[in-house]
Protein backbone atom coordinates (compact mmCIF):
# COMPACT_ATOMS: atom_id res chain seq x y z
CA UNK A 1 0.00 0.00 0.00
CA UNK A 2 1.41 3.90 0.67
CA UNK A 3 4.09 4.92 2.31
CA UNK A 4 2.73 6.08 5.38
CA UNK A 5 1.72 3.08 6.64
CA UNK A 6 5.20 1.45 7.41
CA UNK A 7 5.31 4.30 9.44
CA UNK A 8 3.00 3.27 12.93
CA UNK A 9 2.27 5.04 15.97
CA UNK A 10 0.29 2.56 17.39
CA UNK A 11 0.35 -0.65 16.82
CA UNK A 12 -2.38 -2.25 14.40
CA UNK A 13 -1.38 -5.85 14.41
CA UNK A 14 0.13 -7.36 10.96
CA UNK A 15 -0.21 -5.58 7.52
CA UNK A 16 -3.01 -6.44 5.40
CA UNK A 17 -1.02 -8.24 3.06
CA UNK A 18 0.10 -10.77 5.52
CA UNK A 19 -3.77 -11.42 7.06
CA UNK A 20 -4.70 -11.90 3.02
CA UNK A 21 -2.25 -14.54 2.82
CA UNK A 22 -2.99 -15.96 6.43
CA UNK A 23 -6.52 -16.10 5.91
CA UNK A 24 -6.74 -17.19 2.26
CA UNK A 25 -4.56 -20.05 3.09
CA UNK A 26 -6.28 -21.38 6.14
CA UNK A 27 -9.38 -21.19 3.28
CA UNK A 28 -7.72 -23.22 0.60
CA UNK A 29 -7.00 -25.98 3.37
CA UNK A 30 -10.63 -25.96 5.02
CA UNK A 31 -11.67 -26.54 1.05
CA UNK A 32 -9.32 -28.88 0.33
CA UNK A 33 -9.84 -30.74 4.14
CA UNK A 34 -14.26 -30.79 3.91
CA UNK A 35 -13.54 -31.84 -0.10
CA UNK A 36 -11.31 -34.90 0.41
CA UNK A 37 -12.62 -36.25 4.11
CA UNK A 38 -15.63 -35.13 6.32
CA UNK A 39 -13.62 -34.43 9.31
CA UNK A 40 -15.43 -31.05 9.54
CA UNK A 41 -19.40 -31.93 9.91
CA UNK A 42 -19.43 -31.76 12.87
CA UNK A 43 -18.25 -28.34 13.00
CA UNK A 44 -20.44 -27.84 10.50
CA UNK A 45 -23.31 -28.70 12.29
CA UNK A 46 -22.22 -26.78 15.55
CA UNK A 47 -22.31 -23.59 13.53
CA UNK A 48 -25.78 -24.29 11.69
CA UNK A 49 -26.86 -24.67 15.33
CA UNK A 50 -25.66 -20.97 16.24
CA UNK A 51 -27.03 -19.57 12.96
CA UNK A 52 -30.51 -21.80 12.76
CA UNK A 53 -32.42 -18.46 14.51
CA UNK A 54 -31.23 -16.18 11.53
CA UNK A 55 -32.08 -18.47 9.53
CA UNK A 56 -35.90 -19.57 10.33
CA UNK A 57 -36.29 -15.61 10.82
CA UNK A 58 -35.61 -15.27 7.89
CA UNK A 59 -38.72 -18.02 6.47
CA UNK A 60 -41.06 -15.58 7.81
CA UNK A 61 -41.72 -13.27 5.36
CA UNK A 62 -42.38 -16.69 3.18
CA UNK A 63 -44.74 -17.86 5.71
CA UNK A 64 -46.42 -14.41 6.54
CA UNK A 65 -46.97 -14.04 2.12
CA UNK A 66 -48.30 -17.89 2.33
CA UNK A 67 -50.90 -16.88 4.96
CA UNK A 68 -51.80 -13.92 3.59
CA UNK A 69 -52.43 -15.38 0.49
CA UNK A 70 -54.72 -18.46 2.21
CA UNK A 71 -56.49 -15.76 3.77
CA UNK A 72 -58.08 -14.15 0.78
CA UNK A 73 -58.20 -17.58 -0.62
CA UNK A 74 -61.06 -18.56 2.26
CA UNK A 75 -62.16 -14.44 1.54
CA UNK A 76 -62.53 -14.64 -2.41
CA UNK A 77 -62.63 -18.13 -3.10
CA UNK A 78 -65.57 -19.89 -1.51
CA UNK A 79 -66.47 -21.26 -5.62
CA UNK A 80 -63.03 -22.68 -6.00
CA UNK A 81 -62.19 -24.21 -2.85
CA UNK A 82 -65.74 -25.82 -3.15
CA UNK A 83 -64.30 -27.50 -6.79
CA UNK A 84 -61.20 -28.66 -5.60
CA UNK A 85 -63.27 -29.89 -2.73
CA UNK A 86 -64.90 -32.03 -5.46
CA UNK A 87 -62.02 -33.29 -7.26
CA UNK A 88 -60.11 -34.30 -3.97
CA UNK A 89 -62.90 -36.28 -3.16
CA UNK A 90 -63.57 -37.98 -6.26
CA UNK A 91 -60.10 -38.28 -6.56
CA UNK A 92 -60.09 -39.95 -3.18
CA UNK A 93 -62.73 -42.78 -4.06
CA UNK A 94 -60.40 -43.47 -7.19
CA UNK A 95 -57.40 -43.92 -5.03
CA UNK A 96 -59.59 -46.17 -2.46
CA UNK A 97 -60.50 -48.16 -5.14
CA UNK A 98 -57.33 -49.19 -6.55
CA UNK A 99 -55.62 -49.62 -3.13
CA UNK A 100 -57.85 -52.25 -2.33
CA UNK A 101 -56.77 -53.26 -5.13
CA UNK A 102 -53.75 -53.33 -4.61
CA UNK A 103 -53.78 -55.20 -1.34
CA UNK A 104 -55.75 -57.92 -3.06
CA UNK A 105 -52.67 -58.45 -5.74
CA UNK A 106 -50.07 -57.51 -2.93
CA UNK A 107 -51.31 -60.53 -0.87
CA UNK A 108 -51.38 -62.40 -3.80
CA UNK A 109 -47.56 -61.72 -5.01
CA UNK A 110 -46.95 -62.50 -1.59
CA UNK A 111 -48.24 -66.20 -1.66
CA UNK A 112 -46.41 -66.36 -5.24
CA UNK A 113 -43.21 -65.42 -3.84
CA UNK A 114 -43.40 -68.04 -0.89
CA UNK A 115 -43.89 -70.33 -3.41
CA UNK A 116 -41.38 -69.79 -5.03
CA UNK A 117 -38.76 -69.19 -1.91
CA UNK A 118 -37.93 -65.58 -3.18
CA UNK A 119 -37.54 -63.09 -0.14
CA UNK A 120 -40.91 -61.12 0.31
CA UNK A 121 -40.77 -57.23 -0.53
CA UNK A 122 -40.39 -55.35 2.71
CA UNK A 123 -42.81 -52.53 3.57
CA UNK A 124 -41.46 -49.45 4.15
CA UNK A 125 -42.36 -47.28 7.18
CA UNK A 126 -42.56 -42.84 5.70
CA UNK A 127 -42.34 -39.74 7.88
CA UNK A 128 -42.99 -36.22 6.98
CA UNK A 129 -40.66 -33.37 6.46
CA UNK A 130 -41.19 -29.87 5.42
CA UNK A 131 -39.12 -28.03 3.30
CA UNK A 132 -37.92 -25.15 5.18
CA UNK A 133 -35.47 -23.28 2.86
CA UNK A 134 -34.62 -23.91 -0.62
CA UNK A 135 -31.16 -23.58 -1.36
CA UNK A 136 -29.76 -20.69 -1.87
CA UNK A 137 -26.72 -21.82 -4.15
CA UNK A 138 -27.22 -21.07 -8.26
CA UNK A 139 -24.85 -24.30 -8.02
CA UNK A 140 -26.65 -27.02 -6.32
CA UNK A 141 -30.37 -28.57 -6.03
CA UNK A 142 -31.07 -28.78 -2.75
CA UNK A 143 -33.50 -28.52 0.55
CA UNK A 144 -33.18 -28.38 4.10
CA UNK A 145 -36.13 -30.01 5.32
CA UNK A 146 -37.25 -29.75 9.30
CA UNK A 147 -36.08 -33.58 10.29
CA UNK A 148 -33.23 -33.70 11.18
CA UNK A 149 -30.74 -36.81 13.51
CA UNK A 150 -33.13 -35.72 16.39
CA UNK A 151 -35.73 -37.66 14.46
CA UNK A 152 -34.03 -40.48 13.46
CA UNK A 153 -33.12 -39.46 9.58
CA UNK A 154 -29.99 -41.17 8.67
CA UNK A 155 -27.71 -40.49 5.59
CA UNK A 156 -29.09 -41.95 2.40
CA UNK A 157 -32.21 -42.34 3.18
CA UNK A 158 -34.60 -41.86 0.01
CA UNK A 159 -37.25 -38.89 0.15
CA UNK A 160 -40.61 -38.76 -2.02
CA UNK A 161 -43.21 -36.37 -2.37
CA UNK A 162 -47.26 -37.80 -3.44
CA UNK A 163 -46.25 -38.46 -6.86
CA UNK A 164 -42.53 -39.66 -7.06
CA UNK A 165 -39.16 -39.65 -6.14
CA UNK A 166 -37.11 -36.33 -5.23
CA UNK A 167 -34.01 -36.77 -3.82
CA UNK A 168 -31.89 -38.24 -1.34
CA UNK A 169 -30.75 -37.37 2.21
CA UNK A 170 -26.70 -36.06 1.81
CA UNK A 171 -26.25 -34.49 5.32
CA UNK A 172 -27.87 -34.72 8.79
CA UNK A 173 -27.60 -31.68 11.56
CA UNK A 174 -29.57 -32.26 14.88
CA UNK A 175 -32.91 -30.33 13.34
CA UNK A 176 -32.40 -30.23 9.78
CA UNK A 177 -31.36 -32.49 6.98
CA UNK A 178 -30.15 -31.95 3.46
CA UNK A 179 -31.58 -33.38 0.66
CA UNK A 180 -30.33 -33.87 -2.71
CA UNK A 181 -32.53 -33.33 -5.32
CA UNK A 182 -32.32 -36.10 -8.05
CA UNK A 183 -31.70 -32.90 -10.56
CA UNK A 184 -28.54 -32.08 -9.09
CA UNK A 185 -26.01 -32.68 -11.21
CA UNK A 186 -24.50 -36.59 -11.68
CA UNK A 187 -27.00 -37.17 -9.27
CA UNK A 188 -28.20 -41.14 -10.56
CA UNK A 189 -30.89 -43.23 -9.89
CA UNK A 190 -31.43 -46.64 -11.26
CA UNK A 191 -34.38 -47.14 -13.00
CA UNK A 192 -36.47 -49.49 -14.99
CA UNK A 193 -39.10 -48.67 -18.15
CA UNK A 194 -42.02 -49.63 -17.31
CA UNK A 195 -43.29 -50.96 -20.30
CA UNK A 196 -40.62 -53.37 -21.12
CA UNK A 197 -38.50 -53.48 -17.81
CA UNK A 198 -35.08 -52.12 -19.65
CA UNK A 199 -32.53 -51.24 -16.99
CA UNK A 200 -30.78 -48.25 -16.66
CA UNK A 201 -29.50 -45.29 -14.89
CA UNK A 202 -30.93 -41.56 -14.71
CA UNK A 203 -28.92 -38.97 -13.99
CA UNK A 204 -29.47 -35.19 -13.20
CA UNK A 205 -28.25 -32.38 -15.21
CA UNK A 206 -27.84 -29.86 -12.83
CA UNK A 207 -28.58 -26.46 -13.84
CA UNK A 208 -31.84 -27.02 -15.41
CA UNK A 209 -35.05 -29.54 -13.85
CA UNK A 210 -34.19 -32.10 -16.67
CA UNK A 211 -32.94 -35.39 -16.75
CA UNK A 212 -30.94 -37.87 -19.29
CA UNK A 213 -30.68 -41.17 -19.43
CA UNK A 214 -26.62 -41.84 -20.21
CA UNK A 215 -25.44 -44.65 -22.56
CA UNK A 216 -28.69 -45.39 -24.07
CA UNK A 217 -27.74 -47.83 -27.26
CA UNK A 218 -29.27 -45.78 -30.33
CA UNK A 219 -31.58 -48.86 -30.94
CA UNK A 220 -32.87 -49.61 -27.65
CA UNK A 221 -36.32 -49.82 -26.99
CA UNK A 222 -37.37 -46.97 -25.58
CA UNK A 223 -40.77 -44.50 -26.35
CA UNK A 224 -41.66 -40.89 -25.39
CA UNK A 225 -44.05 -41.07 -22.52
CA UNK A 226 -42.33 -44.33 -21.08
CA UNK A 227 -42.89 -44.04 -17.66
CA UNK A 228 -39.34 -44.99 -15.68
CA UNK A 229 -39.38 -46.35 -12.08
CA UNK A 230 -36.84 -47.10 -9.74
CA UNK A 231 -35.43 -50.79 -10.17
CA UNK A 232 -34.30 -51.71 -6.40
CA UNK A 233 -31.71 -52.35 -7.72
CA UNK A 234 -28.90 -51.00 -5.74
CA UNK A 235 -30.64 -51.49 -2.19
CA UNK A 236 -31.04 -47.34 -1.88
CA UNK A 237 -33.98 -47.10 -3.53
CA UNK A 238 -37.21 -49.31 -3.23
CA UNK A 239 -38.37 -50.58 -6.31
CA UNK A 240 -41.03 -49.48 -8.31
CA UNK A 241 -41.08 -45.90 -7.51
CA UNK A 242 -42.30 -43.42 -10.26
CA UNK A 243 -38.91 -41.18 -11.12
CA UNK A 244 -39.69 -39.67 -14.59
CA UNK A 245 -41.24 -39.97 -17.71
CA UNK A 246 -39.67 -39.22 -21.01
CA UNK A 247 -39.94 -36.25 -23.05
CA UNK A 248 -37.72 -36.10 -25.98
CA UNK A 249 -35.14 -38.59 -27.82
CA UNK A 250 -32.46 -37.86 -30.05
CA UNK A 251 -31.58 -40.84 -32.43
CA UNK A 252 -28.57 -39.46 -34.42
CA UNK A 253 -26.52 -42.05 -36.04
CA UNK A 254 -23.20 -40.08 -36.04
CA UNK A 255 -23.42 -40.86 -31.84
CA UNK A 256 -23.14 -44.12 -30.54
CA UNK A 257 -25.58 -43.27 -28.12
CA UNK A 258 -29.37 -41.71 -27.98
CA UNK A 259 -29.77 -38.65 -26.65
CA UNK A 260 -32.48 -39.25 -23.97
CA UNK A 261 -33.96 -36.23 -21.92
CA UNK A 262 -36.64 -36.98 -19.36
CA UNK A 263 -39.20 -34.52 -16.77
CA UNK A 264 -39.36 -35.89 -13.05
CA UNK A 265 -42.45 -37.02 -12.53
CA UNK A 266 -42.43 -35.48 -8.95
CA UNK A 267 -42.82 -32.00 -8.14
CA UNK A 268 -39.44 -31.53 -7.29
CA UNK A 269 -39.08 -27.84 -7.70
CA UNK A 270 -43.17 -27.36 -5.83
CA UNK A 271 -43.85 -29.04 -3.17
CA UNK A 272 -43.42 -28.09 0.47
CA UNK A 273 -44.73 -31.37 2.12
CA UNK A 274 -41.86 -34.61 1.54
CA UNK A 275 -42.48 -37.99 2.91
CA UNK A 276 -38.54 -39.59 3.99
CA UNK A 277 -38.86 -43.60 3.44
CA UNK A 278 -37.35 -45.26 6.19
CA UNK A 279 -36.68 -49.78 7.11
CA UNK A 280 -35.20 -50.45 3.69
CA UNK A 281 -34.42 -53.98 3.85
CA UNK A 282 -30.79 -54.65 4.38
CA UNK A 283 -29.21 -56.29 1.61
CA UNK A 284 -26.48 -59.04 1.58
CA UNK A 285 -22.90 -57.52 0.85
CA UNK A 286 -21.79 -57.29 -2.56
CA UNK A 287 -19.32 -60.22 -3.02
CA UNK A 288 -15.53 -59.21 -3.30
CA UNK A 289 -14.91 -58.04 -6.92
CA UNK A 290 -11.97 -60.75 -8.06
CA UNK A 291 -9.69 -59.59 -10.67
CA UNK A 292 -10.93 -60.30 -14.16
CA UNK A 293 -7.52 -62.08 -15.14
CA UNK A 294 -5.70 -64.79 -14.03
CA UNK A 295 -2.52 -63.44 -13.46
CA UNK A 296 -3.94 -61.07 -10.32
CA UNK A 297 -5.25 -64.92 -9.05
CA UNK A 298 -1.98 -66.55 -9.40
CA UNK A 299 0.10 -63.28 -8.13
CA UNK A 300 -2.13 -63.31 -4.94
CA UNK A 301 -1.65 -67.29 -4.63
CA UNK A 302 1.85 -66.68 -5.05
CA UNK A 303 1.72 -64.07 -2.65
CA UNK A 304 -0.36 -66.73 0.28
CA UNK A 305 2.16 -69.16 -0.08
CA UNK B 1 -24.06 22.99 15.62
CA UNK B 2 -23.50 19.27 16.30
CA UNK B 3 -25.36 19.05 13.04
CA UNK B 4 -23.28 20.35 10.43
CA UNK B 5 -20.11 19.61 12.46
CA UNK B 6 -20.67 15.83 11.60
CA UNK B 7 -21.63 16.51 7.99
CA UNK B 8 -18.52 18.08 7.31
CA UNK B 9 -16.69 15.23 8.77
CA UNK B 10 -15.49 12.79 5.80
CA UNK B 11 -16.73 9.72 6.03
CA UNK B 12 -13.80 7.56 7.55
CA UNK B 13 -13.90 9.89 10.31
CA UNK B 14 -17.53 9.93 11.57
CA UNK B 15 -18.19 7.87 14.74
CA UNK B 16 -19.64 4.05 14.58
CA UNK B 17 -20.38 1.90 17.21
CA UNK B 18 -19.90 -1.57 16.88
CA UNK B 19 -23.23 -2.81 17.66
CA UNK B 20 -24.33 -0.68 14.15
CA UNK B 21 -21.90 -2.79 12.54
CA UNK B 22 -22.68 -6.04 13.43
CA UNK B 23 -26.57 -4.88 13.13
CA UNK B 24 -25.64 -4.42 9.56
CA UNK B 25 -23.79 -7.57 8.66
CA UNK B 26 -26.14 -9.83 10.64
CA UNK B 27 -29.42 -7.98 8.74
CA UNK B 28 -26.93 -8.34 5.28
CA UNK B 29 -27.10 -12.30 5.97
CA UNK B 30 -30.62 -12.26 6.83
CA UNK B 31 -31.06 -10.85 3.57
CA UNK B 32 -29.32 -13.21 1.82
CA UNK B 33 -31.31 -16.14 3.86
CA UNK B 34 -34.61 -14.87 2.50
CA UNK B 35 -36.36 -17.71 0.09
CA UNK B 36 -35.00 -16.74 -3.34
CA UNK B 37 -35.48 -18.61 -5.78
CA UNK B 38 -35.58 -18.90 -9.57
CA UNK B 39 -34.99 -16.33 -11.43
CA UNK B 40 -34.40 -13.95 -8.65
CA UNK B 41 -31.48 -16.34 -6.81
CA UNK B 42 -29.79 -15.68 -9.51
CA UNK B 43 -30.10 -11.57 -9.55
CA UNK B 44 -29.89 -12.01 -6.01
CA UNK B 45 -27.66 -8.97 -5.20
CA UNK B 46 -24.69 -10.63 -2.51
CA UNK B 47 -25.62 -8.43 0.26
CA UNK B 48 -23.31 -9.17 2.98
CA UNK B 49 -20.57 -8.61 0.23
CA UNK B 50 -21.86 -5.44 -0.49
CA UNK B 51 -22.09 -4.35 3.53
CA UNK B 52 -18.35 -5.90 4.07
CA UNK B 53 -16.76 -3.77 1.40
CA UNK B 54 -19.09 -0.42 2.71
CA UNK B 55 -17.11 -1.44 6.33
CA UNK B 56 -13.99 -2.48 4.91
CA UNK B 57 -13.91 1.07 2.84
CA UNK B 58 -15.23 3.30 5.54
CA UNK B 59 -13.58 1.83 8.57
CA UNK B 60 -10.73 0.12 7.97
CA UNK B 61 -9.13 -0.21 10.79
CA UNK B 62 -12.48 -1.50 12.74
CA UNK B 63 -13.69 -4.24 9.70
CA UNK B 64 -11.43 -5.79 8.14
CA UNK B 65 -9.70 -9.31 6.52
CA UNK B 66 -10.71 -11.32 9.92
CA UNK B 67 -14.40 -10.35 10.41
CA UNK B 68 -14.83 -11.01 6.60
CA UNK B 69 -13.71 -14.23 6.93
CA UNK B 70 -16.25 -14.76 9.89
CA UNK B 71 -19.03 -13.75 7.61
CA UNK B 72 -17.68 -16.09 4.51
CA UNK B 73 -17.52 -19.25 7.05
CA UNK B 74 -21.05 -18.07 8.46
CA UNK B 75 -22.52 -18.13 4.67
CA UNK B 76 -20.71 -21.44 3.79
CA UNK B 77 -22.58 -23.16 6.44
CA UNK B 78 -26.50 -21.62 5.78
CA UNK B 79 -25.84 -22.94 1.87
CA UNK B 80 -24.08 -25.67 2.31
CA UNK B 81 -21.01 -25.14 0.41
CA UNK B 82 -17.70 -26.17 1.17
CA UNK B 83 -15.87 -24.74 4.13
CA UNK B 84 -13.80 -22.09 3.09
CA UNK B 85 -15.87 -20.61 -0.03
CA UNK B 86 -16.84 -17.54 0.92
CA UNK B 87 -14.40 -17.14 3.47
CA UNK B 88 -11.28 -17.11 0.41
CA UNK B 89 -14.05 -14.96 -1.54
CA UNK B 90 -14.65 -12.55 1.06
CA UNK B 91 -11.12 -12.91 2.12
CA UNK B 92 -10.18 -10.96 -0.77
CA UNK B 93 -12.91 -8.95 -1.05
CA UNK B 94 -12.05 -7.40 2.17
CA UNK B 95 -8.13 -6.95 0.91
CA UNK B 96 -9.66 -5.36 -2.34
CA UNK B 97 -11.38 -2.90 0.02
CA UNK B 98 -8.58 -2.14 2.10
CA UNK B 99 -6.16 -1.50 -0.57
CA UNK B 100 -8.47 0.49 -2.37
CA UNK B 101 -10.23 2.83 0.39
CA UNK B 102 -8.04 5.57 0.30
CA UNK B 103 -8.15 5.90 -3.68
CA UNK B 104 -11.91 4.92 -3.64
CA UNK B 105 -13.04 8.01 -0.99
CA UNK B 106 -11.49 10.61 -3.63
CA UNK B 107 -14.28 9.40 -5.74
CA UNK B 108 -17.89 10.17 -5.79
CA UNK B 109 -20.97 7.60 -5.61
CA UNK B 110 -20.57 7.15 -9.49
CA UNK B 111 -17.33 6.59 -10.35
CA UNK B 112 -17.38 4.58 -7.29
CA UNK B 113 -19.52 1.97 -9.01
CA UNK B 114 -17.55 1.83 -11.59
CA UNK B 115 -14.30 0.60 -9.24
CA UNK B 116 -16.20 -1.66 -7.30
CA UNK B 117 -17.59 -3.50 -10.10
CA UNK B 118 -14.03 -4.71 -10.26
CA UNK B 119 -14.13 -5.94 -6.69
CA UNK B 120 -17.39 -7.70 -6.88
CA UNK B 121 -16.42 -9.43 -10.10
CA UNK B 122 -13.45 -10.61 -9.00
CA UNK B 123 -14.84 -12.33 -5.51
CA UNK B 124 -18.03 -13.92 -7.87
CA UNK B 125 -14.82 -15.20 -9.83
CA UNK B 126 -12.93 -16.68 -7.37
CA UNK B 127 -16.31 -18.20 -5.76
CA UNK B 128 -17.13 -19.49 -9.23
CA UNK B 129 -13.34 -21.21 -9.89
CA UNK B 130 -13.41 -23.03 -6.27
CA UNK B 131 -16.73 -24.40 -7.63
CA UNK B 132 -15.73 -25.30 -11.20
CA UNK B 133 -12.32 -27.00 -9.56
CA UNK B 134 -15.09 -29.02 -7.20
CA UNK B 135 -18.07 -30.27 -9.41
CA UNK B 136 -16.93 -29.50 -12.93
CA UNK B 137 -18.99 -27.16 -14.10
CA UNK B 138 -19.92 -23.36 -13.82
CA UNK B 139 -23.38 -21.37 -14.50
CA UNK B 140 -22.49 -18.33 -16.28
CA UNK B 141 -25.83 -16.78 -14.98
CA UNK B 142 -23.98 -16.81 -11.28
CA UNK B 143 -22.28 -13.63 -12.25
CA UNK B 144 -25.61 -11.13 -13.10
CA UNK B 145 -25.27 -11.45 -9.40
CA UNK B 146 -22.36 -9.73 -9.44
CA UNK B 147 -23.97 -7.27 -11.38
CA UNK B 148 -26.66 -5.98 -9.70
CA UNK B 149 -24.58 -6.19 -6.05
CA UNK B 150 -22.77 -3.55 -7.97
CA UNK B 151 -25.70 -1.40 -8.52
CA UNK B 152 -26.87 -2.26 -4.84
CA UNK B 153 -23.94 -0.27 -3.86
CA UNK B 154 -24.94 3.49 -4.16
CA UNK B 155 -28.03 2.79 -2.84
CA UNK B 156 -26.90 1.22 0.15
CA UNK B 157 -23.97 3.43 0.75
CA UNK B 158 -26.42 6.18 0.70
CA UNK B 159 -28.32 4.43 3.37
CA UNK B 160 -25.80 3.51 5.73
CA UNK B 161 -24.58 6.98 6.01
CA UNK B 162 -27.69 8.19 6.51
CA UNK B 163 -28.38 5.88 9.23
CA UNK B 164 -25.30 6.43 10.91
CA UNK B 165 -25.83 10.39 10.93
CA UNK B 166 -28.96 10.20 12.58
CA UNK B 167 -27.34 8.10 15.22
CA UNK B 168 -24.32 10.55 15.73
CA UNK B 169 -27.01 13.33 15.87
CA UNK B 170 -28.66 11.40 18.73
CA UNK B 171 -25.50 11.21 20.23
CA UNK B 172 -24.61 14.72 20.47
CA UNK B 173 -27.47 15.73 21.73
CA UNK B 174 -28.03 13.71 24.41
Amino acid sequence: MDGTQSFRFFNRGPSPAVRLVFFAVLSLLLMFIDARYRYLESARSAVSVLISPIQRMATIPGILWQQVDDFFITQNAHQSLLAENAELRRQHQNDAAQLLQLQALQSENQQFRKLDELPIRHEFSTQLAEIIYAERNVFKRKVLIDKGSQADVQLGQVVMDDAGIVGQITRVYPWLSEVTLITEKDHAVPVQVVRNGLRTILFGSGDTSQLSLRYMPVSADIQIDDVLVTSGIDGVYPPGIPVAKVTKIERDPVYPFARVSCLPVAGVDNHRQLLILSGMPKLPERPEESPASDAGKHARLRRSN
Amino acid sequence: MSYANTRSKPEIQRPVSNIFILTSLFAALFMNWLPWEGIWLMLRPDFVAVVLLYWCMNKPWRVGIGISWVMGILADVSDASLFGQHALAYTLLAFGGLALHRRLQMFDLRQQTIQVLGIFVLTYAIYTLAQWQINGYVVWAYFLGSLTSTLLWAPLNLMLRAMQQRRAERESRS
